[in-house]
């Protein structure tokens, strides 16, 4: 008898933790939600942990799934255990090699957190796409609905891949399921031992690759044989399904927990019945145990082994009785009679109707329904699963469905009742409103370890995110219960609401799920007596009108008096299980320190200490508000429903702003993924504790302070005197000093909403009070002494003329700073590294930019919904913007360049036609202009303009067309902008043949090092000595150096540039990459929280980074070499400081010191020769002197 | 009649006075074992600082949270399983394989943050088996509020804590700032203490004039600053029955001897071995014997304390506080 714990994991840890044992090779590579499982597995591996044969699997990070894909299947060639686990694209990536894997009949598992697929836009989220999309691969496919499912069948799966020799696919949705945190039991490795053969794993041996007994495999074959061939692997599939459910037996006989191919719930005479696969089910059974309770005859059948889908058993599953059939699929295929299990079920019925099998002989034929819900996780609940069984009573039920949404245009949903509920009584249903960087995730993780393993209770726990980085919201949904939690679905009446951050009451209904007489627990920053009347009056009037009973704590106080700064985690945690009443108030606080000590036990004892003295102070700072009868308050909850924007903007996007995007009907979307721009200036989040104030009389007017903002929140503007007119009586000027704008002043100005209170803008601002050092031009003070003043003095900053750009001399920092940013209030992460070059980009040239942006963390601060901070000026234009995919993007703008240019071409044979009408003296301009300045462009554009005046009169053909396409005279900017995962990884055969192309584009890498948007895996980029996911013992080898791979080639433009460790590199690079005709690639130094360090000064650092040698600046400019110069300068001196000093200051670097100060100091010493053998190198190419024959010029004919 | 160089300090049997005092080169075991090899007669091991252990856990805690849980797509940054070390505990290792590595005499230095750390970790220090345990005390004080009285007070609870909590001798190490050190310097050896260091040099800021910011830096000591010990000592000499140990500027034998005569029981130095390397110890040595026997004592004891202010021929010099002419008397006192 095995020794088994019960545990509470996720989903991606129940499956990892079976696939670690039971495989000796796994290769990865990161992608959300499954990145956890590769992540695990490397942690594991890296502590030496061994499988159950004894041995420590090999893990290894790929450059993207296909490379995954190819490692897996070469590793099984030669024997190997081998697994991997991905999703969505990811998975896409793996599919030929998929195709192979089953062609050889190799076995192995692929575990999947199932997510969308990126069609109209890309989705983390969970949903059936991907795992469709690979249904004829020839893999086994075996659905998981639950943590614990994810757990046992991942065993089942691994144990019959090997004695059937079909690969499977076993997959549980994204995020539901595998970031959902619940009690299961756990398999002891004797059990998981147990449930594999010896001589299955013998026959896989036996089958590997040996030059001993040396075979062909892979061969290429003809007409006359590939087709039987193909036929020959039938058995092993017609043998597959016994083989399962005969290991489903002995798994249950082992863990008395039985599966089946199909299982049916519900009663047996049922005459509805719905068929699905996935978390969803969990909503599906509690609807049919609610609807059976209501003596209605319904069932639910379970899909577990959806390929090969095996006829017979799933008609032996279905009750004879079965009048009607919903089947529920969690995908789309546009254009299909139905989606793919439906189109299974249809045809599954319609084969035993034609043919007959041994159970059809007393089956009615029932009526198949088809419907899709849950796209990209949306809820699915057991209210829609009910609306289903009643639609399947309707007389003419809708043959295709969707349930879930509103649709208005094709009517296919079904409207759902709200007020249905199947929430157990015996159920505490807390929900937990809390900020990203307070700790209400872990914490609440915490709570469900609590009960979950050290109470006989079952506990499931379930996180909600919005998308942006900084200030980011989370919302934390818990369950906790004498019975297994199979709620797959967000707490919708809860009996406990907490909310850790008062801010929040005025901007969101956080009591919206509270039930009548639920508790309510506030982290208020006020004394007890005062809180009541800080409350927005709304808030009031829900709790008196729902009768909550209401707590409140200064967690603040009690967390820093504990040493424990803001992290109110562990306060709020004490006083939930205080006054919930799940357990026992000493008890639980018992459990927390036990739990405290599992999870920062190895932190030290200070760590340990405060945070104990956290929870002891906890309880004396809650206290019970009486609840008065009356709503008193003069406060208002803000509204976020913009008054301003456009039409799209005031019906949709502040929809979503107000978190009520579900309800928006389909008519309200784009039908294409397209969507406006500049909108995240409707979206005033507020979030900054203290904003920059500045003071003129120290302002030496340097720009830096709009340089490196990451949010366009602090801005710089020159404006003739006389256009100050009724500003308001605070607002600020300094006289211009430069002779280029006489009688101007120059403004700096905080957006006051927008700032996140970063800090860097005052960290690199240069000027100091001579009285008084610490005060500089701009100084962070609260905001809340300075908001009122402030949001009428940007206000009118914006009322303020744009300068004319024709005027300015943008090659400065200064002048590049009095340019309107078109990259605004992005989402990222306060003090971003990024942001401030893309924005630097949108002040230079986003009125004529495309941008192909790969996936990342700039295509989600750029692009995901609900805002964006890409922008327009006053004239309409501004960057146009898309993300591809992540591996694609180079190839990506590639295409706009071609596009572009091809466009252009035949404009200009339009042109030519129709030389008379327009004049042969606009048609040799329009063609010939230069276009190297703004003015030149200015010039164009009002001959484009001129041009469709005199096309207005013409009806001679191409007229029209011409008109339409006459824009693509003006000269186009084609960026290419991603992160080092993309280019460095996946993405550098793309670009790595962008570059060849001789193409005028122009690649912007933001070099942080890291897959930041991920969570921190190791790319090519990562430096020698830096810790990272999948380098956890440090990187061991030195960063590659992708410019100089670029410059080999000769005819690119290749520069490396850090912004804060010299702006006016960083300005001069961007115009010369540019204007350079050709490719261009910018290796852009980009610090980033993943890096561990300090992100106020983040900036002030990177002179660090320039100074130790670490990132020496450089430019390559090929137009050098075509006058005879060195092409290659070096923008940074000899490195002074060594490379220790500078590193120490990062996380990444000091966390090895830490962690094994053995091989810190190996790797330093390397990463330090690293530098001084890079530094000899790039001294030596800045004497080279270079022919560079072909000119990009040659490749480029379009633009002169 | 040979030379007999041994003293006593905090009850421990010394060969000679020469004590390497904390920093770098009493830190590595390699420097460590060359000051023994070079004659050290002991080695104070480099303090345990709590501010910073509280800090670097309290750092690397941040960083592993710092964003975590913040994002759907990454609940972290770090791998978490490295094992890495933050607390006392490599600092204790480090030290008890420092005490087994030489056989003179290790004695550990703890300078405390928090009430309860002085305890814990001078326990912890003690269990390392070292000989004896320097406290390594200071205060800066900036608020107005807080007088001489409250701060000696402090210091005082301290020692008397740490004495009650471990067996092994103690010493403090104090700052020369106290309006009257000999009656400070009574308190504390009441307080339990059994040796005093005289005197703690502070690391102190300095301006860098292009960023208009504060670099703390500590910079090595000069010969001349030994005056100060010399002063102290010979003052206090008199007055306690407790250990003196001389640091702060001893560069030179002539200071040794000086700090001795004055009545120091050892003396300790860094600076100057961290300038002319370890083995410049040895020299000291020599240097120290050879006056000696030129001189012809027969044994440190006897040069200890034999010009303390009780023994010296003119004490008012040692209490002269300024600069003025001597006064000169031209009758015999009565």
């Amino acid at each position: 008898m095995s020794n088994r714990n019960f545990v509470t994991v996720d989903g991606n840890e129940a499956a990892a933790h079976i696939a670690y044992r039971v495989n000796e090779v796994i290769a990865i590579y990161p992608i959300t939600p499954a990145s956890p499982m590769g992540e695990l597995s490397d942690a594991w591996s890296s502590a030496g942990k061994e499988n159950i044969f004894g041995t420590v699997p090999d893990v290894i990070e790929m450059q993207s799934e296909a490379g995954a894909a190819g490692v897996v299947h070469g590793s099984l060639q030669a024997g190997s255990l081998t697994t991997t686990f991905t999703a969505s694209q990811g998975l896409l990536l793996m599919i030929p090699n998929m195709y192979k894997i089953a062609g050889e009949l190799t076995p192995t598992v692929f575990h999947v957190s199932a997510r969308s697929l990126a069609t109209h836009a890309l989705s983390i989220f969970g949903d059936h796409s991907d795992v469709m999309s690979v249904r004829g691969a020839g893999w086994a496919m075996l659905a998981s609905n639950s943590v614990q499912e994810v757990h046992d069948l991942a065993m089942i799966a691994h144990a019959a891949t090997l004695q059937a020799r079909v690969p499977f696919l076993h997959f549980f949705d994204g995020f539901r399921t595998s970031h959902e945190v619940n009690k299961i039991e756990q398999l002891s490795d004797a059990d998981i031992r147990s449930m594999i053969e010896d001589e299955w794993i013998e026959g896989h041996f036996s089958r590997a690759m040996d030059p001993d007994r040396p075979v062909l495999r892979g061969s290429a074959q003809n007409p006359d044989v590939f087709f039987q061939a193909r036929e020959a692997a039938n058995p092993f599939y017609a043998d597959l399904p016994q083989i399962v459910q005969d290991t489903m037996d002995r798994f249950a006989k082992l863990l008395g927990r039985q599966y089946h191919l199909f299982d049916y719930t519900g009663a047996p005479d049922a005459e509805r019945v719905v068929v699905m696969m996935g978390s969803g089910v969990g909503a599906g059974e509690e609807a049919v145990k609610a609807l059976l309770d209501q003596g209605e005859k319904v069932g639910l059948l379970k899909v577990r082994l959806y390929r090969p889908f095996d006829c017979r058993a799933f008609l032996e599953a279905l009750p004879t009785s079965v009048r009607r059939i919903a089947v529920l699929d969690r995908t789309k295929e546009p254009g299909a009679i139905g989606e793919p299990l439906y189109q299974d079920v249809v045809t599954a019925l319609a084969d035993d109707e034609a043919w007959g099998t041994d159970s059809s002989e007393s089956r009615v034929r029932p009526k198949v329904i088809g419907g899709r819900y849950g796209l990209s996780s949306k809820e699915f609940t057991p209210a829609m699963a009910a609306r289903v069984f009643e639609e399947l009573k309707s007389e003419s039920p809708k043959r295709r469905f969707t349930v879930g949404i509103i649709d208005d245009v094709t009517h296919l949903s079904l409207a759902w009742d709200r007020e249905f509920s199947t929430e157990a009584e015996e159920v505490t249903r807390a929900v937990f409103y809390g900020l990203g960087s307070d700790g209400t995730v872990g914490a609440s993780k915490n709570s469900v370890k609590i009960i979950g393993e050290n109470t006989s209770m079952y506990a499931q726990g379930y996180f909600v995110y919005d998308s942006k980085k900084a200030g980011s919201v989370t919302v934390s949904h818990l369950r906790f219960s004498p019975r297994p939690i199979d709620s797959t679905y967000l707490v919708e009446r809860a009996n406990f609401v907490a909310c850790h951050q008062f801010q929040f009451l005025e901007r969101m209904d956080v009591l919206a799920t509270a039930e009548p007489g639920a508790i309510f627990l506030l982290n208020a920053p006020f004394e007890p007596d005062q809180v009541w009347d800080q409350l927005p009056q709304e808030v009031q009037q829900t709790i008196i009108d729902k009768k909550l009973k209401f707590y409140v704590v200064d967690a603040i106080k009690v967390a820093r008096e504990a040493g424990m700064g803001n992290r109110i985690n562990t306060v709020m945690q004490t006083c939930f299980f205080a006054i919930s009443g799940i357990l026992e108030s000493q008890e639980a606080i018992g459990h927390i320190k036990k739990a405290i000590e599992k999870s920062y036990g190895r932190r030290g004892e200070t760590v340990l200490r405060r945070n104990f003295a956290a929870v002891d102070a906890a309880l004396d700072g809650l206290t019970e508000i009486k609840v008065p009868a009356k709503a008193t308050s003069d406060l208002r909850r803000v509204p976020l429903l913009a008054t301003e924007g456009t039409d799209f903007v005031s019906r949709v996007t502040s929809m979503l702003l107000a978190g009520r995007g579900d309800l928006l009907p389909v008519s309200a979307l784009p039908v294409d993924g397209t969507f406006p721009t500049g909108t995240a200036k409707v979206e005033k989040r507020s979030i900054a504790q203290d904003i920059p104030i500045w003071d003129p009389d120290i302002c030496i007017a340097c720009g830096l302070c709009a340089l490196v903002c990451p949010h366009a929140a602090i801005r710089t503007k020159a404006y003739p005197t006389e256009s100050l007119n009724g500003k308001p009586k605070e607002f600020q000027t300094l006289a211009w000093k430069g002779k280029d704008l006489p009688n101007h002043l120059l403004t700096v100005q905080v957006a006051p909403d927008d700032c996140t209170g970063c800090g860097v803008c005052v960290d690199v601002c240069p000027a100091k009070s001579k009285e008084v050092v610490k005060h500089k031009a701009i100084d962070m003070l609260p905001k809340r002494d300075h908001l009122e003043r402030e949001r009428a003095n940007f206000d009118y900053f914006l009322t303020l003329p744009e300068l004319d750009r024709r005027e300015l001399k943008t090659d400065t920092v200064k002048g590049s700073q009095l340019l309107q940013p078109l990259f605004e209030f992005s989402g990222a992460c306060a003090g971003c590294g990024e942001t401030p070059y893309l924005k630097l980009l949108s002040q230079l040239y986003g009125d004529r930019a495309l941008i192909a942006n790969a996936t990342g963390c700039s295509s989600i601060y750029g692009g995901n919904l609900p805002t964006t901070p890409w922008s327009t000026n006053s004239e309409g234009r501004g960057p146009t913007w898309s993300n591809s995919l992540f591996e694609d993007a180079a190839e990506f703008g590639l295409g706009f360049r071609m596009s572009v240019d091809q466009k252009r071409s035949y404009a200009e044979y339009l042109l030519k036609q129709l030389a008379e009408v327009v004049g042969h003296d606009l048609v040799e301009a329009l063609i010939n202009s230069s276009q190297e300045s703004d003015r030149d462009i200015d010039a164009q554009r009002e001959r484009v303009g001129k041009l469709r005046k005199l096309l207005e009169r013409c009806d001679r053909p191409g007229a029209r067309q011409l008109s339409e396409i006459a824009d693509s005279l003006v000269r186009r900017s084609v960026w290419i902008v991603g992160g080092d995962g993309w280019a460095y990884d996946i993405g550098f055969g793309g670009l790595d043949h962008a570059l060849t192309t001789g193409r005028d584009v122009n690649i912007l890498v933001l070099d942080t090092g890291v897959y930041s948007n991920t969570g921190g895996q190791a790319s090519k980029s990562t430096p020698r000595a830096a810790v990272a996911k999948f380098a956890a013992a440090g990187k061991t080898v030195r960063r590659k150096d992708l410019g100089m791979l670029a410059v080999s080639y000769g005819n690119t433009y290749v520069a490396q540039l850090a912004m804060g460790a010299n702006p006016a590199q960083t300005v001069r690079v961007f115009q010369e990459a540019e204007s350079y005709r050709g490719p261009s690639i910018i290796l852009a130094y980009s610090h980033c929280i993943a890096q561990g360090i300090d992100m106020s000064t983040a900036m002030t650092h990177q002179k660090d980074a320039v100074q130790s040698g670490f990132w020496p600046l450089y430019r390559y400019d090929p137009r050098l070499a075509h006058i005879g110069e060195h092409p290659f300068r070096l923008d940074s001196h000899k490195p002074k400081i060594p490379f220790e000093q500078f590193a120490m200051k990062e996380g990444r670097f000091a966390i090895l010191a830490r962690s094994d100060p053995k091989q810190a100091e190996a790797l330093f010493r390397l990463a330090q020769s690293d530098i001084d053998d890079q530094w000899n190198y790039y001294e030596q190419m800045a004497g080279i002197e270079r022919e560079i024959s072909s000119s990009p010029e040659g490749n480029n004919h379009h633009e002169p | 009649m040979s030379l007999d160089l041994t003293t006593r300090y905090l009850g421990l049997k010394l060969k000679n006075p020469l004590v390497a005092s904390a920093g770098p080169l009493t830190g590595d075991l390699d420097t460590l074992r060359r000051l023994e090899d070079a004659g050290a007669a002991a080695a104070v091991f480099p303090s345990l600082f709590e501010e910073q252990i509280e800090h670097e856990e309290m750092e690397i805690h941040n960083f592993f949270e710092f964003h975590a849980h913040s994002n759907a797509e990454s609940r972290t940054y770090f791998p978490e399983t490295i094992s890495y070390q933050s607390g006392p505990e490599e600092y204790l290792k480090k030290l008890e394989l420092a005490k087994q590595s030489v056989s003179i005499p290790i004695i550990g230095s703890l300078n405390g943050w928090s009430d309860g750390g002085w305890v814990r970790y001078a326990q912890a220090i003690e269990q390392t088996g070292v000989d004896a345990l320097e406290l390594n005390v200071y205060f800066v004080p900036t608020d107005p509020t807080l007088s001489a009285a409250d701060i000696e007070k402090q210091y005082i609870e301290l020692v008397a804590r740490v004495r009650e909590s471990i067996s092994i001798p103690l010493a403090v190490k104090i700052g020369q700032n106290f309006t009257s050190l000999p009656h400070f310097a009574r308190q504390l050896s009441t307080a339990g203490a059994d040796g005093l260091v005289l005197f703690n040099r502070y690391l102190e800021a300095d301006i860098n004039l292009e960023t208009l910011e504060y670099h703390p830096d500590l910079v090595l000591s000069n010969r001349h600053e030994a005056r100060v010990p010399i002063r102290w000592i010979g003052i206090l000499r008199d007055e306690l029955d407790l250990s003196l140990a001389a640091t702060s500027g001893v560069h030179r034998s002539q200071g040794i001897l000086k700090l001795l005569l004055a009545g120091a029981d050892i003396t300790m130095m860094t600076s100057v071995l961290l300038i002319k390397g370890p083995e410049f110890l040895s020299t000291l040595l020599e240097e120290v014997t050879q006056w000696l026997t030129d001189n012809e004592y027969d044994s440190v004891e006897q040069l200890k304390g034999s010009m303390s202010r009780g023994n010296c021929a003119d004490p008012s010099a040692l209490e002269r506080a300024n600069y003025m002419k001597a006064l000169v008397s031209y009758t015999t006192q009565d």
